[in-house]
């Protein structure tokens, strides 16, 4: 445990070294250094503004995310059951999750407009597919004795759903879910630089169109101690319910 | 016993697939009947079939080939790119497990920030060009192929890497003849995800600032109202990629199955 926080920090301490080279090398009109960035980073979750639009980008995140989950999981059970339906979708979602969604903006404005429905719409687009492929074949890869068990058992269809298939399928679902979270912010965020008013991504466009490197620099480092801390928290549960559950 | 399992397989193969056919011709009917009975309205979207022709249009005019030429020679570049670093970089890590534990967080986040955020750094670095945009597409899908470089070389099986050593091979032999095939299934979704990826990363640029290529002409259009040009070149981009997707998923599931577990 010793040895794994010692690594952790010399590579930290590499990453930030690598950093400050490359600012060396390229100069302050291409990268910030850290310690400036961090500093901004700091600044900028001091002030209101920040905020007003971390909260604009969680609401439609936090949303997204929900519609991204629930529908994932429902269309993924649904294919999952009816191995007919699975091999006849199974490509089709292949396709959407693997097409690039980003050149689907303009559809997207102009079918939602500007504003929180497009940044949802974008983030449910992103996420959902994942999470309907993995559920979908987390459903399908249930051990077919387990079925058998609970004929023998003569369990009810609920319980049966509740004890055995929940608990088999679970890990797998989760391992959706974390994709399919980590494509929903970037969704987001991606809605957010194209298509509004407010949100960290409209930050983002903001100092980009000024050219303010350590904003950016700042803003982005925000985005990825926020992603970073998501996904380890989710990977957290996944190996719970794998383990302990 | 085995003619009549490959039989039923068959026509459960055909019937899926005929089953699937339908589903895509449906969708497109009534997408068709809803902008032609205008509940969609045509600002929006236009008739899937003014779409396929709009795209074979800009086929055989020729008006936008050099952006076409100029976007598949960057998608290209990225993706070899990204899979030759991504290749090494996945490589040195599977060999450091001390240096892998410690970077995984780095890699299981990456793709929840938008990477395209760095393009106009980018830009300030290279100037407005094809080399900025390379950059970004291979950042994009370089991921990708570090994460499933490691999966592919994790799935070697200890007793094909003791074949290796009992018929005395070299390291590179050791790598060419007995690791990459073992790794190969994982080396392809790597592949395929990248390019994904990197055509990601290179139309959002495009979208963002360029002076040429099939994002720029996009987002061209949709600035000018120009729905026609608009989704003729978004479909051709979209059946473009899912064809290169779908022929190497048709490869990847060959090479899973000749080279065992999933």
């Amino acid at each position: 445990m010793k040895s794994t926080r010692f690594d952790y920090l010399v590579f930290a301490g590499g990453l930030l070294m690598l950093w400050q080279l490359t600012y060396y090398a390229v100069g302050a009109e291409i990268v910030s250094s850290p310690f400036a960035t961090i500093r901004r980073a700091l600044e900028l979750v001091l002030t209101n503004a920040f905020w007003v639009h971390a909260e604009a980008t969680m609401s439609a995140f936090g949303a997204a995310s929900l519609i991204s989950i629930a529908g994932g999981i429902a269309i993924g059970v649904w294919l999952g059951l009816r191995r007919f339906a699975g091999d006849v979708a199974s490509p089709i979602l292949g396709s959407l999750y693997s097409i690039p969604k980003i050149t689907l903006y303009p559809l997207i404005l102009l079918a939602f407009g500007l504003g929180i429905s497009a940044k949802i719409a974008f983030g449910v687009i992103h996420g959902i597919f994942p999470v309907a492929i993995f559920t979908m074949n987390a459903v399908r890869n249930v051990a077919p004795v387990y079925h058998r068990t609970a004929h023998i058992m003569r369990l009810s269809s609920v319980t049966t759903a509740m004890t055995i298939m929940a608990p088999a399928a679970l890990p797998e679902i989760l391992a959706g879910i974390r994709i399919g979270i980590a494509l929903t912010l970037l969704g987001t965020l991606i809605g957010e630089l194209f298509a509004s008013t407010s949100g960290i991504g409209f930050a983002l466009v903001r100092a980009m169109g000024i050219h303010a490197v350590t904003d950016i620099l700042a803003l982005t480092l925000l985005i990825f101690i926020f992603a970073a801390l998501l996904n380890a928290s989710l990977h957290f549960i996944e190996r719970w319910v794998r383990h302990g559950g | 016993m085995t003619g009549s399992i490959t039989s039923w397989l068959r026509s459960r193969i055909s019937k899926v697939g005929a089953a699937r056919t339908a589903l895509i011709v449906l969708t497109l009917a009534l997408l068709e009947s809803l902008c032609r009975i205008g509940v969609l309205d045509r600002i929006t979207i236009i008739p899937p079939t003014e779409m396929a022709a709009s795209l074979w249009d800009i086929l055989k005019s020729g008006r936008f080939n050099a952006d076409i030429a100029f976007t598949l020679f960057n998608v290209a570049a990225a993706i070899a790119l990204a899979t030759s670093a991504g290749f090494f970089v996945g490589a040195v890590l599977h060999s450091v497990p001390r240096l892998r534990r410690v970077s995984e967080p780095l890699l299981s986040a990456y793709y929840a920030i938008p990477t395209f955020v760095f393009y106009p750094l980018l830009i300030v670095m290279f100037g407005i060009g094809r080399v900025a945009l390379i950059i970004m597409g291979a950042m994009f899908g370089v991921v990708a192929m570090i994460v499933n470089t490691m999966l592919g070389l994790d799935r070697v099986p200890p007793a094909v890497d003791k074949v290796g050593s009992i018929l005395r091979l070299d390291a590179l032999r050791q790598l060419v003849l007995i690791r990459l095939p073992a790794a190969s299934p994982h080396l392809v979704t790597g592949v395929r995800l990248a390019v994904a990826y990197s055509v990601i990363g290179i139309v959002a640029g495009e979208f963002i600032l360029a002076t040429s290529g099939m994002g720029k002409r996009i987002a061209f259009a949709y600035d000018n109202f120009d729905n026609k040009t608009m989704y003729g070149m978004l479909l051709l981009l979209l059946v473009g990629v899912v064809i290169v997707n779908s022929a190497l998923s048709v490869w990847e599931n060959r090479l899973h199955r000749r080279f065992g577990q999933r």
